[in-house]
């Protein structure tokens, strides 16, 4: 070593500190992370208008981890924490990192209501089909027939077609990616922190150490999954978004609409005193 | 680099090179940067880190590209690239470039 080495590109948003972070090895909520942190570099918006709010669960780490003003939630509240935040203070580009257990069960209400309201924040779920923390039982979104600690003979259930619920409750920007598709991911990240409206992205990321082991899919098999067994197409139907790896899972962006933001109705109405 | 057709152009592009980085110390051994860089840069060592995972080596660090993908598909922010300036490689191309308009101005 002669030269000294120089600093990984996104250190400087990172808390060093606490790096290693608790993600097992082949999780990929590590590189949904890194992408969220480069949208937010890419941005060239002051760091210290941002915010992260997490809720409970592996993904909910993240506000821990990243070096802005964050909040962990408890769980399932991290939306309703993040249209407070902007209501308060609606300068702020309020991003909600986040996974399918925290936002579609126990906050599934608040989801639906705060894209209903059309609450202007971006929101990240980390799609990894089950409870990772507590043990990997079945989620809401947990494919149909997959194995779980709670369903070791397939699960029965049908799981939630998360933009398809999005589109449904009003959201104005919907998009969905995997880990692997990364740069797609940042580039989506980017439109939904400068869309002005609430902002849907799901991204699918693979939990070798519960949902992988389960399913005999080994990291690396899950991500050749996500290499061969997925489908580019922008503007498709939400209706045909369901997750079946058999079939092909359709990735893209598939709503990008504008709508007034609660933040413009509520002043125009409530605080007209406030409008320029 | 190996090509289906020589693009017409392919002389007078210069191709980017890289220098990769490893964090030993962040790593966990995923592999994803050995499985996914474009151009075989990396492979496994026999190498351990102190909390004993497998880490990765640079085995032909010449072919890097500094395209970053190992550095944004890395869930655990332990390897970069950074680009090295044109002038400063060894990047033939380059030089084969300049050298050529050099002779033909000093043949005028
Ligand atoms: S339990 Fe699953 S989701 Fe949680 S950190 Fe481990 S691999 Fe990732
Ligand atoms: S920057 Fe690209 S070419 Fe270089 S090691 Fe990383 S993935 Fe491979
Ligand atoms: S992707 Fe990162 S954590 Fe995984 S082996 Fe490569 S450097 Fe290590």
């Amino acid at each position: 070593m002669a030269k000294k080495t120089p600093k990984h590109p996104l250190d400087d948003l990172i808390r060093k500190d606490r790096i290693p972070h608790i993600w097992c090895p082949g999780c990929g909520i590590g590189t949904i992370f890194s992408s969220c942190l480069t949208a937010i570099k890419e941005s060239g918006i002051d760091l210290k208008k941002f915010v992260m709010i997490s809720g409970i669960g592996c993904s909910g780490r993240a506000a821990g981890y990243v070096n802005l003003d964050s909040f962990h939630t408890t769980h399932g509240r991290a939306i309703p924490f993040a249209t407070g935040v902007k209501l308060a203070n609606p300068e702020l580009n309020v991003i909600v990192f986040s996974g399918d257990g925290d936002l579609f069960a126990i906050g599934g209400n608040h989801f639906i209501h705060a894209a209903r309201r059309n609450v202007d924040i971006t929101v990240i779920c980390v799609n990894n089909f089950n409870y990772g923390m507590t043990g990997g039982q079945v989620a809401a979104t947990t494919p149909n027939m997959a194995k779980t600690t709670t369903t070791p003979f397939g699960n029965p259930e049908t799981p939630f077609n998360l933009p398809l619920m999005a589109y449904a409750a009003g959201a104005t920007y919907v998009a969905r990616w995997t880990m692997l598709h990364s740069r797609d991911l940042t580039e989506s990240i980017s439109e939904a922190i400068l869309k002005n409206g609430f902002s849907f992205i799901e991204a699918l990321s693979p939990c070798p150490i519960n949902y992988g082991r389960r399913n005999k899919l080994k990291p690396l098999d899950q991500l050749k999954l996500y290499q061969e067994k997925t489908i580019i197409k922008n503007d498709a139907k939400p209706t045909e978004l369901d997750i079946n790896f058999e079939k092909g899972v359709v990735l893209g962006k598939f709503v990008d609409i504008e709508r007034p933001t609660y933040g413009d109705s509520y002043n125009k109405i409530c605080r007209p005193d406030k409008l320029e | 680099m190996k090509f289906w057709r020589v693009p017409l152009d392919a002389d007078d592009i210069q191709v980017s090179k890289g220098i990769v980085y490893i964090l030993e110390d962040r790593c966990k051994g995923c592999g994803y940067c050995i499985e996914f860089c474009p151009r075989h840069v990396l492979e496994f060592s026999s190498k351990i880190n102190a909390k004993g995972y497998h880490l990765p080596a640079v085995i032909k660090a010449e072919e890097c590209l500094s395209c970053h993908y190992c550095e944004i598909i890395c869930p655990e922010f332990a390897i970069y690239s950074i680009e090295i300036p044109c002038e400063s490689t060894e990047n033939t191309k380059g030089i084969e470039i300049i050298t050529k308009t050099q002779k033909t101005e000093s043949t005028k």
